[in-house]
């Protein structure tokens, strides 16, 4: 088995305030690895104001700004103008936030940014809920799922609608790099961070952050469900440059999602039918993705010369 | 000094061109936008080295200057009516991050109906956000101030956000001679940014943060105490800015022929102008009248208010907005801060002026000729009385 790679240095503290579990903690300790200290970072209201533990105290060995939940595109842009206005050089800047703070009410800031082309990285780690407010549905929170404002009941049936797609928006923005993150993946999503840090220009990570409360799964096991997130094709790993599609991970035939959705106390009331639903979007946005990758390989040769789509698993019946 | 004939728009753009502000981040709204656009001509020309942030928001104009304020940049930006509304949550981060962005407001009446007049509500209703308030009558008095609230707002005795508005159109697009500094002369007024409390790179440590209610009182405090130095600070400021530039503008409270006046109307803004022709007219008829105008609405200058009071009988308040259920904003401020003296003057107040309606000298009088013959009253539309009275010839 190959060593883990990844860099020693730690600028996420001990005494941190995460659940046990926690998706997004493991996500910042891997982020910040990758970009090291000379990072200005920008937090809206979201489960991370809190993890990174009160005044006078700081989980984060860098410097971190506050701001609404909604401004966090602003509030990069102006960190980033303040820092060329005032001729500091090697600076990473990086907004911190998450599914809430970035694809729903956070959208139009969000979008300003990548409009405007601001030097910085925008993260959005993806709980699929308000999870800091106690579990209540956001745009991003998958189809079906129950929380706290999308019970299950007699009439009801978890969220109505599907997944909100944040990676196709921020596409449309021509980023110069968005990727597909997961701390189960750390290997990964270090070498993406790498490559963000180098680049300049609006940059985007969709982080996939398990959330062991929200999600009702035990809280050993998120790095477990992490990989079964990807491995099924519900959390697919890859990412675009300059409008280029590369699918970072391959491992050989898609699980099926059962595995996935069983894990999880979110999915408890699936009948068979939504779990059909669920693996054929799966399996449709799959299936895009593949194409995708192939229709902008910058080399265009015939996609069986540089190896194949891996083939489709036929969904359970 | 160059004397140039310009609006209170870019009256606002010169000010913050003489600063030499880092950052400008903004989003266009009538009436300000001639602000924005010479702002923008500055930094195309190279008279301006700027980063010049052009947003989609004016929420995320005021944060982009809120983030860059942390990092110790500079910061300016320009707004009127629904903008500044839009803005409302950021403005209780600027104060409460103690970031001192200054930022020229364009009074205008707010929706609905759509109205672009000057009323004004807009800055009225963002009265506890923390920010300093000035109202400026001319657009000498825009220019200076700008520059003056650079240094009060940067004062590490005071660290705190101001707003320097001017009535719509009265001076957003009237234009007047103006003298402007030399830019030696600003920079020696006012050097660069000595930022404190800010976002150092390299340095781990989190500006906003969070509290329980064992600092939250304490935060809050600081903010008071800060904001109680305000007037002090602006004194001293004044002081200075007169050394260099020969012009004073009289600190948070002036009056006009207020010695020995039966009544005194007291005003914000452009209707002072107005105000202060009408005072000349009914001296010459023998009767006592006197003005006061307020330029700092926040902090409210209590003790100044206190003691224009002690010498007058009969105090008339204009507010150029108006608050549903009560007495008018500016009237209810002067009537607290009256409260606890010995001497309380028969207060009386108007609302004047709403949503772009002319200040007329007709209706300076009529104010003045209750406060002459008339009972106190509260609440009376001015602007309504005066239509009918015409109407009725």
């Amino acid at each position: 088995m190959a060593k883990l790679t990844l860099p020693a240095a730690e600028l996420m503290y001990s005494g941190h305030a995460a659940c046990p579990g926690c998706g997004a903690a493991l996500s910042m300790r891997l982020l910040l690895k990758g970009l090291g200290p000379r990072t200005i970072m920008a937090i809206p209201a979201c489960c991370w104001t809190v993890i990174a533990t009160p005044y006078p105290t700081t989980a984060l060995g860098v410097g971190v700004l506050d701001n609404p939940i909604e401004a966090t595109g602003a509030s990069i842009s102006g960190l980033r103008a303040a820092a060329d206005a005032l001729g500091y050089k090697d600076l990473n800047i990086v907004g911190f936030a998450g599914d809430g703070g970035t694809a729903d009410i956070g959208l139009q800031a969000l979008s300003g940014m990548l409009e405007r082309r601001t030097n910085a990285i925008f993260v959005m780690y993806d709980n699929e809920g308000y999870m800091n407010t106690g579990i209540q549905r956001s745009g991003a929170t998958p189809q079906g799922a129950w929380t706290t404002t999308t019970p299950v009941g007699p009439r009801t049936h978890g969220k109505i609608e599907a997944k909100k797609e944040i990676m196709g928006i921020v596409l449309a923005h021509n980023p110069v790099y968005a990727a597909t993150l997961n701390p189960s993946f750390p290997e990964d999503f270090e070498r993406k961070v790498e490559k963000a840090r180098n680049l300049e220009g609006p940059r985007f990570f969709h982080v996939f952050a398990p959330c062991p409360p929200g999600w009702k799964f035990s809280s050993e096991e998120t790095i477990a469900l992490g990989r079964l997130a990807t491995d099924s094709g519900v959390f697919p790993l890859y990412e675009v440059e300059n409008g280029v599609y590369r699918i970072t991970r391959k491992g050989g035939a898609l699980k099926p999602v059962k595995e996935y959705v069983e894990a999880q106390g979110r999915f408890r009331h699936f009948t068979p039918a939504d779990e059909e639903s669920l693996q054929e979007q799966v399996r449709a946005g799959w299936e895009r993705l593949v194409r995708l990758e192939a229709e902008t390989r910058p080399n265009p040769v015939a996609p069986v010369a540089t190896g194949a789509p891996r083939p489709i698993p036929v969904p359970p019946t | 000094m160059s004397r140039i004939v310009i609006s209170g728009n870019y009256a606002q753009s010169y000010a913050a061109l003489l600063a030499r502000v880092d950052v400008v981040s903004a989003y266009p709204i009538t009436p300000q936008t001639s602000t924005v656009e010479k702002l923008a001509d500055f930094v195309a020309s190279g008279k301006l080295t700027a980063q010049y942030i052009k947003v989609e928001s004016e929420h995320s104009a005021l944060q982009v200057c809120v983030s860059a304020s942390a990092l110790g940049a500079r910061t300016y930006t320009a707004t009127s009516s629904q903008g500044l509304l839009l803005m409302h949550e950021l403005l209780h981060w600027a104060s409460g991050l103690r970031a001192p962005i200054i930022m020229g407001v364009v009074n205008r009446a707010v929706a609905p109906p759509w109205n672009i007049g000057a009323d004004h509500t807009d800055t009225i209703s963002q009265r506890d956000t923390g920010w300093i308030q000035f109202y400026a009558e001319s657009n000498q008095e825009v220019l200076d101030t700008v520059l003056m609230a650079f240094r009060l707002a940067e004062d590490p005795e005071v660290r705190l956000p101001v707003m320097v508005t001017e009535d719509a159109f009265y001076l957003s697009h009237t234009v007047e001679p103006v003298d402007v500094p030399e830019q030696r002369e600003v920079d020696l007024f006012l050097p660069h940014r000595d930022a404190r409390a800010v976002l150092v790179p390299g340095v781990p440590s989190r500006v906003g943060s969070f509290t329980g209610p064992d600092h939250y009182v304490e935060f809050r405090r600081e903010l008071a105490r800060a904001t109680d130095r305000v007037i002090p600070t602006l004194l001293k400021v004044e002081e200075e800015y007169g050394r260099i530039t020969h012009r004073y503008h009289g600190g948070p409270l002036t009056t006009y022929r207020v010695e020995d006046a039966d009544a005194v109307l007291l005003t914000m803004g452009t209707a002072a102008t107005t105000a202060r022709s009408v005072v000349d007219e009914m001296r010459a008829e023998g009767r006592k009248v006197g003005l006061a105008k307020l330029r700092l609405f926040r902090p409210f200058p209590t003790d100044l208010v206190r003691r224009l009071a002690s010498d007058v009988d009969r105090l008339g308040v204009m507010d150029r907005s108006f608050t549903f259920g009560a007495q008018g904003p500016v009237e209810t401020e002067v009537a607290a801060a009256l409260y606890p003296t010995p001497h309380r003057p028969a207060l009386s107040g108007y609302f004047a002026g709403i949503g772009g309606r002319d200040v007329t000298p007709g209706e300076v009088r009529r104010m003045f000729e209750a406060l002459l013959h008339g009972t106190p009253t509260e609440n009376r539309w001015i602007d309504l009385e005066e239509q009918e009275a015409r109407a009725h010839g």
